[in-house]
């Protein structure tokens, strides 16, 4: 038996509060990577459309961007951004004769996390546009369609099907990416744990809990995209 | 290969194209940047710790990305033709490896495990121990795990891929069932995992700088030292950053060449 250090196991996360204050961290966690994930989607659908219709710096712009962002570890990304961000942000202020501000908190955490995930949702949107058949786009052009109308009615529900695998595989990673933001001291579960594990000692029980929230919320997300996905391929041929 | 003589007409019209410029004033420019504004004079102090940490990482990535692949393939196969006492336990191993944070799984090896260690006379008096204290073992370890989980169920869709009728043909040949493995299944299993192979290994590559976190000094916690000695932010940082990104071309390469095929280095990311 590898896993009794005391019979108390259940009961450090019972009493003491560390298990609620975990929750409460997996929560924090789940709204980082909601908010990075949808922040990454806004940049994914205009990097995709960059990347495909953009002019010839923009596109190596981005080109720049995804390649730079996929071949950097995002533990050096997510401090870069973050000091870049802060310095950025504290630099507008004190041009505008504003005091600074401590840029901490989920916001950060959202917006570090946004830029990197925007990258991998360029990728597979630019991936899942290339995938809609042209004769559709045409055919919305013919009727009269703005680019915006065509847009919006035609090329991002017509490439739903072919991006939502990549895009839940980027769902489960922005959840496992929030935990990097403990090495940044934010709150959420990773970092909770962390402290929880250091006050009780008791470091198996706290990291084997956290594991299985993760895992939890994993197995959660996987059953729901594959709800997501048998609905959205509804009216695609399966070949 | 392009013949000679064409070679530098193409290159001309790449350097006129504007797309192809604009990457290179933007690199020039802040490579002149960097050089003039930025400050380099710790380098000389910390580059043989810095060399050591690149050691580390390299290493790190050979050792763990190499015994990955060994456990993956034995792990792909059985959840495809193993027993269900077997597959069952290797697909479990493979949800949860990639169902949780590599950070946490690093945590939960050096300081979960390592803390219970010592409970246990027995490990405490065997001969290991002055191994198991030390963190390097653990993220050896947990690297290794991980690309084993992430790459193992690349290789059950590898084994499931193989048309049927390659193995039909060679059991008709009268191949025992080891030989069919050995000399048909895994060889275009092989051929099939290939293309996912350099991305994985990028994605190990970058997975590596975690196991700063538990105090192993690889080349990411040598800039995290001297960002905390010097007060150098975006100095070791973005010298690191261009180490990795030299380090992802040259894994892209060595698979191109080993695949004998141009790859792209597009890659599903874990963490």
């Amino acid at each position: 038996m590898i896993w009794s250090p005391s019979s108390g196991s259940i009961e450090l996360l019972t009493a003491g509060g560390w298990g609620s204050a975990m929750l409460v961290g997996l929560a924090r966690s789940l709204t980082i990577a909601l908010g990075a994930f949808a922040l990454g989607l806004v940049i994914g659908i205009a990097g995709a459309l960059g990347k495909l219709s953009g002019g010839a710096v923009a596109r190596q712009a981005l080109d720049l961007y995804t390649t730079v962002v996929r071949s950097v570890p995002e533990l050096v990304l997510i401090l870069i951004v973050y000091f870049a961000g802060a310095d950025l942000i504290n630099g507008i202020l004190t041009a505008l004769g504003q005091a600074k501000i401590d840029f901490n908190g989920a916001i950060a955490g959202i917006v570090v996390l946004g830029v990197v995930q925007g990258a991998y949702s360029t990728e597979v949107i630019r991936g899942a546009i290339l995938s809609v058949p042209l004769g559709q786009i045409e055919a919305a052009q013919a009727f009269g369609m703005s680019s915006w109308l065509t847009l919006r009615r035609i090329t991002l529900p017509a490439m739903l099907p072919f991006a939502l695998p990549g895009l839940s595989n980027l769902w489960l990673i922005a959840m496992k990416d929030t935990a990097l933001l403990a090495v940044l001291g934010f709150g959420e579960l990773t970092q909770v744990t962390r402290q929880a594990a250091g006050t009780t000692k008791a470091y198996f029980t706290f990291f084997f809990a956290a594991g299985c929230m993760y895992l939890l919320a994993t197995m959660v997300s996987n059953l729901l995209s594959r709800r997501l996905e048998a609905w959205a391929t509804k009216g695609v041929a399966h070949v | 290969m392009s013949s000679p003589l064409e070679a530098p007409a193409r290159a001309r019209r790449r350097w006129l194209d504007a797309g192809t410029l604009t990457p290179v004033i933007a690199a020039l420019l802040f490579g002149a940047y960097a050089a003039l504004q930025m400050r380099w004079d710790w380098l000389g102090n910390y580059y043989p710790l810095l060399l050591r940490g690149l050691g580390m990482t390299v290493l790190l990535v050979i050792v763990t990305s190499s015994l990955g692949m060994l456990l993956a393939i034995p792990i792909g196969l059985v959840q495809v033709v193993g027993p269900k006492w077997l597959a069952l336990p290797a697909r479990a191993f493979c949800t949860v490896i990639r169902g949780t944070p590599l950070l946490l799984q690093l945590w939960l090896l050096y300081y979960g495990l390592g803390s219970l260690f010592p409970q246990f006379p027995w490990i405490r008096d065997s001969a290991l121990w002055p191994i198991l204290r030390q963190a390097w073992p653990y993220a050896f370890v947990g690297l290794t795990l991980s690309y084993a989980a992430y790459e193992g169920e690349v290789f059950r869709g590898a084994f499931k891929g193989v048309p049927k009728g390659q193995l039909d043909a060679a059991r008709a040949y009268g191949m025992s069932g080891l030989l069919t493995f050995r000399r048909i299944w895994l060889p275009q299993a092989f051929k099939r995992a290939m293309p996912t192979l350099a991305g994985e290994t990028i994605l190990q590559l970058k997975a590596t700088p975690l196991v700063a976190t538990i105090t192993v000094i690889d080349v990411y916690s040598v800039a995290a030292q001297v960002r905390q000695q010097t007060y150098l932010t975006y100095e070791p940082l973005l010298l690191i950053s261009a180490i990795y990104i030299l380090m992802a071309v040259a894994i892209t390469k060595v698979f191109a060449r080993l695949s004998g095929q141009g790859q792209d280095n597009t890659a599903f990311r874990k963490s």
